[in-house]
């Protein structure tokens, strides 16, 4: 290493264990002090444009190309703004559920394998414990019930979006008006003979979630945590709700900053900001400005919004999990995890709830109305709030499409979190660890960000970190594979 | 009384009737010749050259060479199905082909030619070509994306439909499909019923707004592969 003074740059590349390609540079300053850590999104997709002249009807097969593992989320927004296209406001009670089912398929498949294949491993074993074990295949090692259970409850998801869209990934479901197909009672009885084992282990997480949380709180309390504003959509009368709801933002105390806002005028309220230095925008609240209007989403958010749980088990577990903050919102980035496993036991209950309907039997699928030009879908996606505005020529191609995917909008709360976590924990530190490098990437998995919104990783995916000098010239360098 | 003519298909003896073409005998028989440009309902072409046999030795297209006495015509063999696959794989990197979210998919006879061989991936690269796509008519889209130049709209359109809606124009790689108006589509006399727009083996030419109204499962290749049964279940 160099005598002279100098400005060390430390550069995480790939970050590990997430969805998509991103990466962290943190500066170092002259006595080791950290001066900036920034996560960056190294990818660019580019669907907003290419898909301009394509026929409308398209979107909703399309623009689910932006994901693997939330494919469905994309699915719906877009179905949901082709629906007004097509000028339909309310779909069929079969197609409304056939939908819901499939959403709450996908909540229970990305949410499982968030928890279980990517973030057990820091959880188990620790932030900094040997990297070798601190893995997916060291958790089906030491805990081979857990990672059994991780792995059935993700495939039972994908079994519920087969059965409602065609195929477990990408499959074509939902159509402009309504759904392509209803579920057959061989599919209802297949699904339910499976649901009791469901739901006893997706309460099992929750508990897992809550009392690691609980057991660790003095820790995790200030593991990259801040006070933030928080969004989602909830149900007109408050209840959790990711399909079809208005959108709520509140401050870190609990203050409304604006409810029940219609999903079209998303824009009166919502703004984004471009950064020179990543791909991926910094979504605001219009009213409060950039500076201090960016918001939390996903599971710590619509916990935190929505006023109750319509099914029994979550709701139980959604007022053990608000009793800790004493109602208020709850700005520990840690108890994500927490937040995820009562969101994954509400969507079993609701799987259980719809597969004892028997309008998902229903033949009347699709219904049509008034052409129109402009149209916004906005549900709630595993990762939080997910916004797709098209407008459509008169020839049915479209125009503009405007998507603000729900990682962007955790975008400068994961960059406040890795600067958080890179000034406690690597500030003033002689020699930089894997395991502290770690504490950096455990801050940001715990928004279980979808970086690329998605790209597939493939082969190896190393850790680079290179220390550099002033000059850029790299004095040391580390791998891990 | 038709002169009924002999011949040998893969070492099989096929009878069939005279002036037929071996692809017509060989349907009769129940024997698959895999086909792209070829239709049941239009005169043959000739030009995809997927049907391509070896009569005698010598490849020609069994949409097209009549069937005669005592030929030795070849179809299934590691040969010719190695032509074929060749042919289907310049096809998909010559246009711009993305099945993951094509309507067509899993009825599109490209698609289930390219399963039938084995083919998972591209083994050119890919051209990439600019091409339009016309949306001007109210109820037909056409994508030259994904047109495979087989001619079988421009057939249909003068010999089924009475109308002479499409055309190619230009040469070589700069080939395309034309309608006839300077207004694009909606400036034809096309109409959604024609015959041109239904024939279409890939997603050149659509029905607007019917998408994805076939769910996966239920789609013409989902459970079997092009060829599998006859000829009737091809696109009509």
């Amino acid at each position: 290493m160099s005598d002279t003074p100098e400005t060390r740059r430390i550069v995480i590349e790939p970050v590990t264990r997430v969805e998509g390609h991103g990466k962290v540079t943190i500066l170092l300053d002259d006595e080791a002090k950290v001066k900036q850590a920034r996560l960056h999104i190294v990818e660019f997709r580019g669907f907003e444009r290419f898909i301009q002249g394509r026929p409308f009807w398209e979107l909703p097969v399309l623009v689910q190309r932006l994901c693997g593992i939330c494919p469905v989320s994309h699915h719906l927004a877009a179905a949901k703004a082709v629906d007004g296209i097509v000028g339909v406001d309310t779909l069929t009670p079969t197609a409304l559920k056939m939908r819901l089912l499939m959403h709450h398929g996908q909540f229970l498949q990305s949410h499982a394998l968030h928890f279980f294949h990517l973030s057990s491993p820091d959880l188990l074993f620790g932030f900094d414990a040997d990297v070798n074990e601190r893995n997916v295949i060291g958790v089906a090692a030491k805990y081979p019930e857990l990672a059994k259970q991780g792995i059935l409850l993700r495939k039972y998801g994908q079994e519920i979006i087969k059965a409602t869209a065609g195929k477990k990934i990408h499959g074509t479901g939902a159509i402009p008006g309504g759904v392509n197909k209803n579920l057959s009672l061989e599919e209802r009885d297949q699904l339910l003979s499976d649901i009791d084992q469901i739901m006893e282990w997706a309460s099992g997480a929750v508990t897992l979630a809550k009392d690691y949380t609980l057991e660790h709180l003095d820790d995790l309390s200030g593991f990259g945590s801040f006070e933030s504003n928080h969004l989602s959509i909830v149900r007109s009368d408050g209840a959790y709700e990711i399909y079809d709801g208005g959108l709520r933002a509140q401050d870190a105390e609990g203050n409304i900053i604006f409810d029940h806002v219609e999903n079209e005028k998303y824009d009166e309220y919502l703004a984004e900001e471009v950064r020179s230095w990543t791909y991926m925008k910094f979504p605001f609240i219009k009213e409060i400005g950039p500076e201090e209007g960016w918001y939390r989403v996903g599971p710590l958010a619509r916990v935190n919004n929505c006023d109750f749980f319509d099914t029994p088990e979550a709701e139980k577990e959604c007022k053990e999990f608000k009793g800790l903050t004493d109602g208020k919102p709850n700005n520990i980035t840690m108890a994500y995890h927490w937040a995820r496993m009562i969101e994954l036991l509400h969507s079993a209950e609701k799987i259980q709830e719809l597969l004892d309907d028997s309008d998902l039997q229903g033949e009347d699928l699709v219904v049509t109305g008034e052409r129109r030009d402009e149209a916004v879908g906005v549900i709630e996606a595993p990762r939080g709030t997910l916004f797709h505005h098209y407008r459509v020529n008169e020839d049915d191609q479209v125009t503009m499409a405007n998507l603000i995917v729900s990682t962007t909008s955790n975008n400068e709360p994961m960059n406040r979190a890795v600067q958080k976590v890179a000034e406690d924990y690597l500030s003033g530190v002689p020699e930089i660890t894997e395991g502290l490098l770690n504490h950096v990437e455990v801050a940001i998995r715990a928004y279980d960000p979808c970086l690329s919104c998605a790209t597939h990783a493939m082969g190896q995916m190393p850790l680079i970190v290179e220390l550099m000098d002033r000059q850029g010239r790299i004095v040391d360098r580390k791998i891990k594979g | 009384m038709e002169k009924v003519v002999t011949f040998l298909l893969d070492g099989e003896v096929i009878q069939g009737q005279e002036g037929q073409s071996i692809m017509q005998a060989a349907d009769e028989a129940g024997k698959y010749i895999p086909r792209l440009c070829a239709h049941k309902d239009l005169t043959p072409h000739g030009s995809c050259r997927i049907c391509t046999v070896l009569v005698n030795g010598r490849p020609q297209s069994a949409c097209t060479q009549p069937i005669a006495d005592g030929i030795l015509v070849e179809s299934e063999t590691p040969k010719v199905n190695q032509l074929r696959t060749d042919i289907i794989d310049m096809l998909f990197v010559e246009g711009n082909h993305f099945c993951m979210f094509c309507e067509k998919s899993g009825s599109c006879e490209l698609q289930a030619l390219a399963y039938r061989f084995g083919i998972t991936a591209p083994k050119y690269p890919y051209q990439f070509p600019q091409r339009d796509v016309d949306a001007s008519h109210p109820d037909i889209f056409l994508d030259r994306n994904r047109c495979v130049l087989c001619g079988r709209c421009v057939r249909a359109s003068k010999e089924v439909d009475g109308k002479n809606v499409f055309q190619f124009v230009g040469r070589g790689v700069e080939k395309r499909i034309a309608v006839n108006s300077e207004q694009g589509l909606k400036g034809t006399d096309a109409e959604v019923m024609d015959k041109a727009i239904s024939v279409c083996p890939v997603g050149a030419i659509l029905k607007k707004r019917v998408g994805y109204a076939v769910p996966v499962g239920r789609r013409l290749y989902d459970h079997q592969p092009i060829g599998t049964a006859s000829e009737e279940e091809t696109t009509e």
